[in-house]
């Protein structure tokens, strides 16, 4: 294992800091059934952090215990050194934690513009009153943040819809507008629940260079849930591997690539 | 008159015309873009200090005079000034067409020996690395948007903003030479070198001097009378003469406003919001506008719908004639008036043509319904004919005098001859200087005397002294009877249907004519949604029985209209395919400018056109194609042969009776 203090360097040269999200020992059930068992990882500043395994191996439990969704049975998840509590959604969000949803939680109805700007909520301090009658604070902070909304529009490449109502968007966009809203939140982590998911080929490469390109610019840290493994092999600094709750790997994409447990449970053990 | 001629001194060259509009228009918009969802814009004055301390910079890095300089990325102002910086500091400015592979990169930047590179973007910054150990001369790269290139090795790569702040730091010590490689600049000077991209062989490198270049701005901008209160939208690739000529020396002689789009993707919006005075556009971007607008037009209330095609009606009776100052009669002039206000203005403000004064359209021909439309809104949409080796201008149409099926009258200063081949020739002051590294080509193209070859046969209407085009000389042929064969003819006939995208005709020193045909994916597309015609893919789509019998029925209508010319009768297509991909310039199929490169489709689907000669009903083709990103593919499919209807000549008719 690597020294939780001490700063590495990956193969492409980046510098992964110190540990910002450690889960320790988290055991999840519901009901009966047991969805974590015993789990323990951490996640570095400043790296991509793949979590996968195949179907109904718990990761998007897993996503749900980090953003604060779930609260474990038993276990702890520590942020930034300090032991976290059970807290509200909202209070996650405050503390620097965006995330994304596999079936796309965005407001069908509003255009990609408003949608973004709703992840700027927590950077707002105006009141209702001074809202409504666009008095004090309003102004200036509508124009910041719109100006931080136009930044990440055109990091993301969607000048073109952006007066467009996210309804009538093809799904693949749809993903690009959910990450948009999630970094207008400027995280620290930034949690993607199958960023790829019913992509094709070209959109999942679009989407790889976003998140490789937004890790790069922003210095954001990433953790993702993802079962395409080429994708992440490609894009992810470590990687660790769940089957049926447990976790069986946990390392470098080569190392897990060579992991033989890994290979069985997830890639499967070929019947003879 | 000392004024006038301090100025004269100063219009020799576009960097010390940016010096005289600095001081003339100081305050007024010399750019502007949209980033960031606002339109950021940039005065003359503010201009010159951008031009400037690029200009330093690229003095401080080493630039010397007769460099060439690659610039390579979409229309952005940074690009723009780095053409004029280039040429401050005596280098020559090489724009390169930003959709091009790496392989047709290394050949133009080893080709011209290009030192320096600036590029828009970490994309373009990759391929030319990629071809960078073919590349001997290049020693420095300048990039606009850092973004995705911070763990790039900087040694040899340089960031634009950096670079300009490299310059204002060396100023004191560099502006002596700056000032004096300036001051050096005259007629003579080569102001910019292009790349025409060639329907074959590799692309030349037309050198074009300040002489070509300013006298051809001022030339055109007299004809139309274009000065510092238009704008103009800068959308089409740099690389092409007519953005270096409209967007650069234009707007410099002139000092109109060059704004440049947001995104490719955002440009008809960004259109609309502009509203220029000076437009530009090959036919192709008309055609998509008028296919947006009917297609919505179908979804509209019906109230609307109606409106719409009543008046529309009552423009195409009378619009054109009242744009050329042609009689109409009162009670139309008043219903027109009306139409203005209740359909034209709305319908010309949503497509962004609300200001235009000037609009021009050529590289293909138009489609004269097409044309029609447009004019019959009151939109003074003309067409010129002209070529890189001219500095864009041969002939253009005056006011007043537009019709759809010429190319207009001798641009100013432009002397035309048709030789016994029916060639055209031109001499004017826009005469290229040479191909780069070319004497050979030179001396085919251009005769001691000036005249250039344009490759294309035509003739001078005698009424009208308008020029007509009829095909690409090389292109016309002989059919095996002895009939004249001119593909243009009826591949244009035809690609006014706004289901064909494209269409090769094949005849010459055949005994009859096949055709190849491309769908339009837009308006086929739209046309199947309509109908709840489920397809999965291009391929799909262009084999449907449905769509092949509504092409058919174009092909015969296009057959009757043929028919009817005595000359190109024997042009009529008695067999078609519908191809099962689209013509693409990744794969060699066209040019950069979506041209159709005739003998390498001949070549390469040879197995089709066989069985088009032969009697069977289908064929198996396997093609290659080529994705954006340079990885190959294949597609297969049995593609079916289709009969013409035929008509019977003029001739045969009248042989009959």
């Amino acid at each position: 294992m690597l020294d939780q203090s001490v700063e590495f360097v990956t193969a492409d040269g980046r510098t992964i800091g110190g540990v910002v999200m450690e889960m320790k020992h988290i055991t999840l059930r519901f009901g009966g059934v047991e969805a974590i068992k015993d789990i323990s990882f951490d996640i570095r500043e400043g790296e991509i952090r793949a979590i996968i395994g195949p179907n109904g191996a718990g990761k998007s439990s897993m996503l749900n215990v980090m953003s604060g969704f779930y609260v474990p049975q038993e276990g702890e998840v520590w942020f930034h050194g300090k032991k976290r509590k059970p807290m509200r959604p909202y209070e996650v969000a405050r503390q620097g934690i965006a995330r994304t949803f596999q079936n796309i939680a965005l407001f069908q109805g509003m255009s990609v513009l408003d949608n973004v700007m709703t992840g700027r909520l927590n950077h707002m301090s105006a009141n209702l009153f001074q809202q409504a009658f666009w008095k004090g604070r309003a102004e200036a902070e509508e124009v910041e943040n719109r100006e931080k909304v136009e930044q990440i529009i055109d990091f993301l490449e969607i000048q073109a819809i952006r007066k467009t109502p996210v309804a009538r968007l093809p799904y693949g966009l749809k993903k690009r507008v959910e990450l948009a809203r999630a970094l207008a939140a400027e995280p620290k982590l930034l949690l993607l629940d199958e960023p790829m998911a019913g992509m094709n080929v070209e959109e999942k490469e679009d989407m790889s260079r976003f998140i490789l390109d937004v890790n790069d610019e922003f210095g954001t840290t990433i953790a993702l849930i993802e079962h395409d493994m080429g994708v992440v092999m490609d894009l992810s600094d470590r990687v660790v591997v769940m089957d049926y709750g447990k976790k069986i790997g946990d390392g470098t994409p080569d190392e897990v690539r060579s992991n033989q447990q890994v290979i069985d449970a997830y890639l499967g053990v070929a019947h003879d | 008159m000392a004024e006038v001629r301090a100025n004269a001194g100063r219009e020799m060259s576009l960097p010390t015309l940016l010096q005289r509009n600095a001081e003339r228009y100081g305050d007024r918009p010399a750019y502007r873009e949209k980033e960031y969802g606002i339109w950021q814009s940039w005065t003359w004055a503010e201009t010159e200090k951008e031009v400037e301390a690029l200009a330093l910079g690229l003095l401080d890095l080493g630039l010397k005079p007769g460099d060439y300089v690659a610039v390579i990325g979409r229309n952005r102002p940074y690009l723009y000034w780095s053409m004029v910086a280039v040429q401050a500091v005596g280098g020559v400015p090489v724009p390169l067409y930003q959709d091009a592979v790496a392989e047709e990169m290394a050949y133009v930047l080893a080709n011209c020996g290009a030192r320096f590179v600036i590029a828009g973007d970490q994309e373009q910054v990759d391929k030319v690395l990629e071809v960078q150990e073919q590349l001997t001369a290049l020693e420095q790269m300048i990039y606009l948007d850092p973004r995705g290139m911070r763990k790039y090795d900087h040694g040899q790569l340089h960031s634009f903003k950096a670079l300009q702040a490299q310059g204002r730091k060396a100023a004191l010590a560099l502006a002596d030479e700056l000032n004096a490689r300036r001051a050096a600049l005259d007629y003579a000077s080569t102001c910019v070198m292009l790349y025409t991209s060639g329907t074959t062989g590799k692309p030349k490198g037309v050198v074009l001097s300040n002489r070509n270049v300013i006298e051809t701005a001022r030339n055109s901008a007299q004809f139309d009378q274009l000065s510092s209160d238009d704008s103009i939208l800068s959308y089409l690739p740099m690389a092409w003469v007519g953005d270096f000529i409209f967007s650069v020396a234009q707007a410099y002689w002139c000092g109109f406003c060059t704004n440049c789009p947001e995104s490719p993707e955002t440009m008809m919006t960004d259109l609309r919001e502009i509203g220029p005075t000076y437009f530009f556009a090959p036919p192709r971007v008309f055609e998509g506008q008028l296919t947006s607008v009917m297609i919505r037009m179908e979804d509209a209330g019906s109230l609307k719908r109606r409106m719409f095609h009543h008046f529309l009606a009552h423009a195409k009776k009378v619009g054109g004639r009242i744009l050329d100052g042609k009689p109409v009669g009162l009670l139309d002039r008043l219903k027109y008036v009306l139409g203005n206000v209740l359909v034209y203005e709305p319908l010309k403000d949503t497509l962004g043509y609300g200001r235009i004064r000037v609009g021009y359209t050529a590289g293909e021909a138009i489609g004269p319904e097409i044309f029609d439309f447009y004019r019959s809104l009151g939109i003074n949409l003309k067409q010129l004919y002209g070529q890189t080796e001219a500095t864009v201008f041969i002939t253009q149409q005056p006011d007043g005098e537009v019709r759809a099926d010429t190319v207009g009258v001798p641009s100013p200063n432009v002397e035309l001859k048709i030789d016994e081949t029916g060639e055209i020739f031109y001499r004017s002051p826009g005469v290229f200087v040479e191909y780069f590294k070319n004497p050979e080509s030179t001396m085919k193209t251009k005769d001691k005397d000036g005249w250039v070859a344009t490759g294309d046969a035509g003739f001078i209407e005698a009424a009208s002294g308008h020029l007509r085009i009829i095909d690409r000389a090389k292109d016309v042929g002989k059919m095996a009877n002895g009939a004249m064969f001119a593909p243009k003819f009826v591949e244009n006939k035809l690609k006014f249907y706004p289901d064909i995208l494209e269409v090769v005709l094949f005849g010459n020193g055949r005994d009859r004519c096949v055709a190849f045909i491309n769908i339009d994916l837009t308006a086929v597309g739209n046309w199947a949604e309509r109908n709840n015609i489920a397809y999965a893919s291009y391929q799909e789509l262009a084999g449907h029985p449905e769509v092949l019998k509504s092409i058919a029925s174009h092909v015969g209508e296009v057959n009757r209209s043929v028919a009817e010319d005595e000359m190109l009768s024997g042009c009529q297509v008695h067999r078609f395919v519908v191809l099962h991909k689209e013509l693409d310039a990744d794969d060699g199929e066209m040019t950069r400018t979506r041209k159709v490169r005739r003998a390498f489709v001949e070549e390469k689907y040879q197995d089709i056109l066989a069985a088009l000669y032969a009697s069977e009903s289908r064929v198996f083709a396997r093609t290659e194609v080529t994705y954006e990103d340079g990885r190959k593919g294949e597609v297969s499919a049995t593609l079916e042969i289709l009969d013409a209807e035929i008509s019977a000549s003029v001739k045969q008719l009248e042989a009959a009776e």
